[in-house]
């Protein structure tokens, strides 16, 4: 399987992510899914989409689980068998994945995958505890953990083994909202600076409002086929090479390390194996920025740079839209948005709109290869996949 | 001891009530491990028993959170830490009775098992704190 196509992307679709009152998720699913459709007219979706797998991480939100069935009949793919999978936040990173399972059973030329997630109808107290239910309820939530807490109490103990600066997490933030704000689908289209990131206020220290990604409405999907039958449907197919899963445990102090995620590490062997390629050979890379730190962390365990030295690798400008390796050019969860269920997905759309030349005013020129790396929680999942230009 | 006790979650809770933070030991390797399951972790041996663990440790990581859940909105801002008992088990847990600017990784802290006013609708867990050892 090494360096094979497992499937191949032949469309993908995205609704616009932000405060999108009056739209409930399966509205924005929808949205995504038309995109989708519009995009590939060779493609019958009723007759062609064998099944659909979708991410959504909470039904607290929206009072609504069983979504599965629900988002087949909002995109008009009944009665094609849905299923939703769910591992908090890398809920619908997992859902490509399952995807690609279900392609290379041999039960399904063609499948439909997305995520969703609507979030901004709640208060912030709400949406608070239902993503903290991502986090182990028994020692971490019943202890007043939240999810800026739990990554903050990484980015402490990254400043005190690092010397990693709050400075220095300010720039992913930077960075990422310049991108945002070339991402007409972003849900904040402005740039910040080094001193308003720095001077927000504090959410758990050392994080700060800006070193937070945003919640946020959304929806995402992809079809993928057999590669074999990708050129019947689309000129410009994407073909995914590398899939990789890691998994730990759920509660952060029962890992050995409070700096580096093993579930990263593991998704990323797993995937650079199976891909054939390491890190040096990613042209371009979104990351789950879930707060500044985890895009720093992410640097170093996907082997972007030493371990240590996430840091120094957003200072040298290696990650900026002109550098050596791009990161987030959609803006990242900080700026484009982070729906939750949505974000794996959405991920791969921006690698698909890279490396089919769709990225506009954000392009990276020439990107062959691209990489998305999906966090559940606060790191008891990882998904790592690695995409090919067809 | 304890060979009568079930090791779940509730029981660890049983046993903060009665003023102790317990974990389960494994015959086969042993590591220790906090919350109690019914194997072993590193090695799946089902040999295990209760242990009580150190009330004293050292904080490895802390942060100071302002945005909460609605139950914990009262107590902002307080402190979480995950602490490493001089046993090596890790646990994460409130912080209280230090000052958030004297905070410090590294620093000394131990076990406090007073109660706290903290609404719940479920479950009714006791809770147990950390806080700077008590200079006797």
């Amino acid at each position: 399987m090494r360096g094979k196509p497992l499937a191949a992307i032949v469309s993908a679709g995205l609704s616009k992510f932000g405060r999108r009152d009056g739209f409930s998720g399966r509205e924005l699913f929808a949205e995504a899914a038309l995109e989708a459709f519009e995009r590939c007219p060779n493609l019958d979706p009723k007759k062609d989409i064998g099944a659909l797998i979708i991410g959504n991480m909470s039904e607290s939100f929206e009072h609504q689980c069983h979504s599965a069935p629900i988002m087949s009949d909002w995109a008009g793919l009944l009665p094609k068998p849905a299923v939703r999978v769910e591992v908090a936040c890398a809920s619908s990173g997992a859902a490509i994945r399952y995807g690609i399972f279900a392609i290379l059973s041999g039960l399904y030329d063609t499948v439909m995958v997305g995520g969703f997630e609507k979030m901004t109808h709640r208060t912030t107290f709400e949406a608070t505890e239902y993503l903290a239910m991502a986090s182990d309820f028994p020692l971490e939530q019943w202890n007043g953990a939240t999810f800026p807490g739990l990554f903050a109490l990484m980015a402490t103990a990254h400043m005190h083994e690092y010397g990693t600066t709050e400075e220095q997490m300010a720039l992913v933030a930077v960075k990422n909202h310049h991108n945002g704000a070339l991402n007409p689908k972003a849900h904040l289209q402005r740039e910040v600076t080094v001193e308003q990131v720095l001077g927000s206020r504090v959410i758990a220290k050392p994080l700060k409002l800006f070193d937070c990604s945003l919640i946020s409405d959304g929806a995402s999907c992809a079809i993928l086929t057999r590669p074999e039958i990708a050129r019947k449907y689309t000129d410009t197919p994407v073909y995914i090479i590398g899939s990789g899963h890691g998994t730990d445990a759920i509660g952060l102090y029962e890992r050995d390390s409070l700096t580096s995620l093993e579930s990263i590490r593991r998704a990323a062997k797993e995937a650079y194996e199976m891909a054939a390629l390491g890190p040096e050979d990613i042209d371009v890379a979104e990351v789950h920025d879930c707060f500044t730190i985890a895009e720093i962390i992410a640097y170093e365990d996907l082997g972007f740079c030493k371990p240590g030295e996430g840091g120094k690798f957003i200072e040298s400008g290696a990650p900026t839209l002109d550098g050596d390796l791009p990161v987030n050019t959609s803006g990242g969860l900080k700026a484009k948005g982070h729906p939750v269920g949505a974000t794996g997905v959405a991920q791969l759309y921006e690698i698909y709109l890279q490396l089919t030349g769709q990225a506009d005013r954000r392009q990276v020129d020439g990107c062959e290869v691209g990489l998305t790396q999906n966090l559940g929680g606060s790191g008891a999942t990882c998904i790592v996949h690695i995409y090919r230009r067809g | 001891m304890g060979e009568t006790y079930p090791f779940t979650i509730e029981q660890f809770y049983r046993f903060v009530g009665e003023g102790k933070l317990m974990g389960a030991k494994c015959g086969r390797c042993g590591g220790i491990f906090v919350p109690p399951r019914p194997l072993c972790p590193k090695c799946q041996s089902r040999d295990l028993g209760w242990v009580q663990l150190k009330n004293r440790g050292k904080l490895l990581t802390y942060t100071v959170i302002h945005v909460a859940p609605e139950e914990f909105q009262q107590m902002t801002p307080y402190a979480l830490g995950i602490i490493e008992l001089e046993d090596g088990v890790r646990l994460p847990g409130i912080i209280r009775g230090v000052k958030h600017e004297d905070l410090r990784v590294g620093m000394t802290l131990e076990v406090d098992f007073d109660t706290a006013n903290i609404p719940s609708k479920w479950p009714q867990w006791p809770r147990y704190f950390f806080r700077p050892t008590q200079i006797i």
